[in-house]
């Protein structure tokens, strides 16, 4: 027990890397799907065992092959990190059992192995570049999970997700460029690239126009890969042409990564340095989230498919998180970092929820939703209150992020912020409506209205998240108590 | 000065250059190989990036002699052999891709791609 | 059985009744309904005892459950909410009644979809009244919205459609903007958001952000259809009419003022809102929604349309009487709570009676009808009587106090304004009497009626679905089905005449003698 607590860290990471290539020695698409399926269930126990490990002692620091900092690579866990790991691992561990029946509908038998490969190695990487506490160590694993995300998007059954899949590639490697020249310069600067040692080291050459032009570097690359407005354009295609099972993954998990890593670049490596003041970096943090909450919300108001219009709910369901970054004071980044988490269950349930329908009709355009409410009404059921949660009603997790993001902003005099997230909340209410009533007032063209509901392996997945969308919801002890810590941990840094 | 300086950044300024034109070309060419080409180009930039500044001068390869005094950073070579693999299969992936939206579209010109899906629309 | 368990079973019964509905099929048609008045009467009964009990001083509290420490789902009774409570269960039967001889006398289609929905939307009205803090309030006020958005676009029709967007729209949206914000800025000033005597913001906010978010409250509850956010109410009348007389002379918009009230009470105290004039301009605002809509109300030809103006203005009496910030003022509004439920509900019902038995939706088309259908348009006299405010019925009450409180604030005008008001009553609601009874009947012209008429040629089948004929000619009377309730309701008006004092004896712990 002791070896596992001392080594979960660094199992989360290692345990899907190297089951990964099995994937594709089984080559049997049943066995590769058990056998991904298993290690996304032993990689959440995992992040679980590590998360309790972590609320209990506090920070945990792993030293890669004994060589301690800065010279070696160590994995830095803290709280945020921790939640991060526990929410990809989860989603992971929920997406797995529902990926079976829609992987097998969308895509050729013969490339199943392969998809369950990457999809360990997405996963891998994600994981990896939550748990790193080295900032090239987490390039490398943001090139890993992108990789392997750019393959699973390009294997949607559509031939528009080969041009989505290229043109994220080409987004995404810029982005992550911008990360390593960013990286490049603030090693000159400071000759090292453990995370806790720049820390200490960068406010000494803060105000070096080195520095400046690293930060936005860093900032813009990690920028494009959180879909952060205006660097979103990959987000909607990408999403709405992979594959259903490989979309409500990466919507649940890789922007929310992607936001931790911003988060650890501005509280942790730059947190004393506090790029916010010094930089001038919050004003245009918060009108970025702003616009992209409102762009997000009224661009998703007018999609006629709807998977594509839960892509742009999600660029403006970024922009909360952003937005609970940047007003940084302990209750709005709790409420940033809260709804990370909230986030991940509700989209993850919707995009299932739209899987479930893809199964069914083949087609998530608006048009083919009428009279869902009468032939999968489970399944609409479950579209309507994960729809519930992302206007952020009470009883779901989505009131319980705005609940503090709103009180950030209050605390801090700016009601007018308050206002503007519940008037995008409103927007929201606006799309999900759209969709709510084509599923229960309209019917279908051809008058079908017979019971024809998904396969319940597909539904139990399904309900899995929205269940806990609405049971987070209504008792949030638990994850504000996470967040809460996360969020004082990462203010510790600044102080 | 000049002569000091000249020389010395020089290879920042190669850097900027080969970034410029490896970002312009993504951005401004329509061929799918070419914006890979592109890509390429603009990741080559950072590599040279990063090998000069490990280099010091005089300094020679970080192996242990009794004659040697001056050594360059070995760390940012290892970096970016690391960064090399990663690019070579950002460049393989996305080929394949060009590859399988050739057959799809029977096309690699961007624009022609996007006509196509509009109509599809 | 403990005051807490009764609680717990005034929102269980409406709830395990909606199901059992939902569950006793279609096919079964008299079970349903018989599922239905049992379920009312059950919990009448038990809101009649919690009555008793906080009419003893008992003010039973159970947390439902506990979001995060220091917001939690709880309800606590007093005698404010036991008023609303008590108003809505009572109605509830007198409605289940009336509906059932509307519904199969109108052969609308989904009634089991119908009468689960009501019965969720009572269980939400009753949370409201019971709700212990203003996150209870929230959540069950959002469930009354969308439990009977399916109410309101019960037809299906485009319009309806369209009603039910600007339904939802005004009433979510307002909610979601200003009442949420609100509320979350009162946990940032006060800390909590529990309902407390006296309120909670007293001494922990300055009076300019106590004065906007009391706008925010008032506006952010729509429900109280105070302008402009008013057109929710006239758009919500394309319902059958068992939904507009209950939820929206009743349940959904007495949901709305009564929230008010319990804001202005609880949140801020009557005190501090005098003391800070937070409410000033808003009694303005009041003012002018009850004449405006009163205006509007005299230019409507549809029945219901009039009526539904008519709502907007006789509520806007009771957040007057909750924005002159005196003792006297907010019980006027409490009683007038209860005073133009029953009196609307039997013009709700009168006009159901007319649309559905004698196929007319439009005022001018009624003339002469009187003499068809005397009882019923006798009661519809009365009740108009009592919104007007005339003696013997307990309308009278309620403006009374309500004038009272503005001249103890030496705010005279707002006298002036319930005059004219009462005025302009007379001159919308009394025209369709005077009409219906002295008017020369039309001849019968077959375009008037709509698609309506198609319909509703196959004769009723059930004994007590039948045209009530008092053995005259010349007579078609609503069937007893309909007819008992608005008989029933107007004794009511009647009654609350002489019962009004005994509500007042039972709102003293909160307004004082």
């Amino acid at each position: 027990m002791t070896f596992l607590s001392l080594n979960m860290s660094v199992l989360a990471v290692i345990v899907p890397l190297m089951a990964a290539p099995i994937c594709v020695l089984l080559r049997h698409s049943g066995l590769a799907w058990a056998w991904a399926t298993a290690i996304a269930g032993i990689t959440f126990v995992l992040s679980i065992g590590l998360l309790q490990h972590i609320m209990a002692n506090g920070t945990l620091v792993y030293e890669m092959g004994g060589w301690d900092g800065p010279w070696g690579i160590v994995y830095h866990i803290d709280e945020v990190s921790a939640l991060v790991v526990m929410i990809v691992a989860a989603i992971a561990a929920v997406v797995m059992p529902y990926a079976k029946l829609s992987i097998e509908r969308e895509i050729p038998k013969e490339r199943h192995y392969l998809v369950y490969c990457m999809f360990l190695l997405c996963m891998a990487g994600l994981i990896g570049m939550a748990v790193t506490g080295d900032a090239f160590n987490l390039f490398v694993f943001l090139e890993v999970s992108s990789l392997s995300s750019y393959v699973l998007i390009s294997l949607g059954n559509d031939r528009r997700a080969l041009t989505a899949s290229l043109r994220y590639l080409i987004i995404g490697t810029l982005g992550a460029t911008f990360y390593v020249i960013g990286l490049g310069m603030i090693y000159m600067m400071t000759g090292s690239l453990n995370m806790t040692d720049l820390a200490t080291s960068l406010p000494e050459v803060q105000d070096t126009q080195t520095i400046h032009v690293a930060f936005a570097f860093v900032i813009i690359g990690f920028g494009l890969k959180l879909a952060l407005f205006p660097l979103h354009i990959w987000l909607p295609n990408a999403y709405t042409y992979a594959p259903s099972a490989v979309t409500a993954f990466l919507a649940a998990t890789a922007t929310k990564v992607a936001v931790y890593a911003m988060l650890r670049l501005i509280y942790t490596v730059f947190g004393d340095v506090n790029p916010f003041e010094t930089y001038g970096l919050r004003g245009v943090m918060i009108a970025l989230a702003l616009l992209g909450m409102f762009a997000g919300s009224l661009l998703a108001i007018f999609q006629t498919n709807v998977k594509r219009l839960l892509a742009y709910s999600s660029i403006a369901q970024v922009g909360y998180m952003v937005l609970g970054i940047s007003i940084g004071n302990a209750i709005a980044l709790e409420g940033g970092i809260i709804h990370m988490f909230n986030h991940a269950l509700m989209k993850g349930g919707l995009f299932m929820a739209m899987g479930c329908v893809f199964y069914m009709v083949g087609s998530t355009d608006l048009k083919d939703m009428a009279g869902m409410g009468k032939r999968m009404p489970l399944t609409a059921a479950a579209f309507v209150i994960g729809g519930f949660a992302l206007v952020g009603t009470p009883l779901t997790v989505g009131f319980i992020s705005k609940f503090y993001l709103v009180q950030g902003a209050l605390a801090e005099g700016w009601w007018p912020i308050a206002f503007m997230i519940m008037f995008a909340s409103l927007l929201a209410v606006i799309y999900v409506w759209r969709v709510v009533e084509v599923m229960y007032f309209q019917k279908p063209a051809d008058g079908d209205l017979s019971y024809n509901e998904a396969p319940i392996a597909m539904l139990i997945p399904t309900y899995v998240l929205i269940g806990a969308a609405v049971y987070f919801g209504t008792d949030a002890t638990l994850t504000s108590e996470i967040s809460l810590n996360a969020a004082q941990t990462l203010l510790g840094g600044s102080k | 000065m000049i002569d000091y300086a000249f020389p010395g950044l020089l290879n920042y300024w190669i850097v900027f250059l080969l970034m410029m034109i490896g970002l312009y070309i993504v951005i401004a060419h329509e061929n799918l190989i070419k914006k890979i080409v592109g890509l390429n180009v603009f990741q080559v930039s950072v590599f040279v990036f990063y090998i000069s500044m490990a280099k010091i001068k005089g300094g020679t390869a970080p192996i242990l002699a009794d004659s040697i005094e001056v050594y360059s950073n070995p760390l940012p070579h290892v970096l970016i052999l690391t960064a090399i693999v990663v690019g070579v299969a950002t460049t393989a992936l996305g080929l394949a891709l060009v590859v399988r939206i050739q057959e799809s579209y029977d096309t690699i010109e961007d624009d022609e791609i996007r006509d196509i899906e509009e109509r599809s629309d | 059985m403990t005051a807490e368990t009764l609680v717990l079973l005034a929102l269980g019964v409406p709830f395990l009744g909606g199901l059992s509905v939902l569950f006793s099929g279609p096919g079964s048609a008299n079970v349903r309904d018989g599922l239905t008045v049992i379920t009312s009467i059950i919990l009448f009964c038990i809101v009649w005892q919690l009555i008793q009990i906080v009419d003893a001083g008992g003010r039973p509290t159970v947390t439902l459950l506990q979001m995060i420490p220091g917001l939690s789902l709880t309800l606590s009774l007093e005698p404010l909410g036991m008023i609303f409570a008590g108003v809505a269960s009572f109605l509830w039967i007198v409605t289940s009644f009336y509906a059932f001889g509307y519904m199969r006398g109108h052969h609308e289609a989904n009634q089991t979809r119908f009468f689960f929905c009501f019965a969720i939307a009572i269980m939400s009205a009753l949370g409201i009244a019971f709700s212990g803090n203003m996150l209870t309030l929230f959540v069950f006020y959002e469930v009354l919205t969308i439990s009977t958005f399916p109410l309101v676009t019960h037809s299906g029709t485009d319009e309806a459609r369209r009603a039910g967007r600007v339904y939802l729209g005004i009433l979510l949206g307002t909610s979601v903007t200003f009442l949420l914000t609100a509320m979350i800025w009162t946990y940032v000033e006060a800390g909590t958001l529990d309902f407390q005597k006296g309120g909670i913001l007293e001494g922990n906010a300055p009076a300019g952000v106590i004065a906007i978010l009391f706008g925010l409250y008032i506006y952010g509850i729509g429900k109280a259809a105070l302008m402009p956010f008013h057109r929710w109410l006239p758009a919500a009348m394309v319902a059958p009419t068992p939904v507009s007389a209950l939820l929206h002379a009743v349940a959904v918009v007495k949901a709305g003022v009564f929230s008010v009230v319990k804001v202005s009470v609880f949140i801020f105290g009557l005190d501090t809102l005098r003391d800070t004039g937070a409410s000033t301009w808003l009694a303005y605002v009041a003012a002018i929604t009850i004449l405006l809509s009163s205006i509007i109300a005299m230019r409507q030809d549809n029945l219901k349309a009039r009526l539904a103006y008519s709502t907007i203005s006789q509520l806007s009496y009771v957040v007057l009487g909750a924005m002159l910030a005196s003792n006297i003022g907010a019980m006027g509004s409490t009683m007038h709570i209860v005073m133009h439920a029953f009196g609307k509900i039997t013009l709700f019902f009168c006009a159901g009676a007319i649309i559905v038995f004698a196929h007319k939706t439009e005022i001018s088309d009624m003339h002469g009808l009187g003499r068809k259908m005397p009882v019923t348009f006798f009661c519809f006299f009365v009740a108009s009587l009592s919104i007007i405010g005339l003696p013997p019925l307990g309308g009278v009450w309620s403006k009374w106090y309500i004038a009272l409180a503005a001249a103890e604030t030496d705010q005279i005008i707002f006298i002036a304004v319930l005059m004219i008001s009462s005025l302009l009553n007379i001159a919308y609601l009394m025209p369709l009497v005077l009409y219906g009874y002295f008017g020369k009947e039309k001849p019968a012209d077959t375009h008037s009626h709509g698609d309506d008429h198609s319909h509703h040629h196959a004769p009723p089948n059930h004994s007590m679905l039948k045209h009530l004929t008092f053995g005259r000619p010349g007579i078609a009377e609503a069937p007893i089905m309909c007819l008992a309730p608005i008989v029933l309701t107007t004794i009511g008006c009647f009654a609350l005449f002489f019962y009004a004092d005994r509500i007042r004896l039972f709102l003293t712990p909160v307004f004082g003698g």
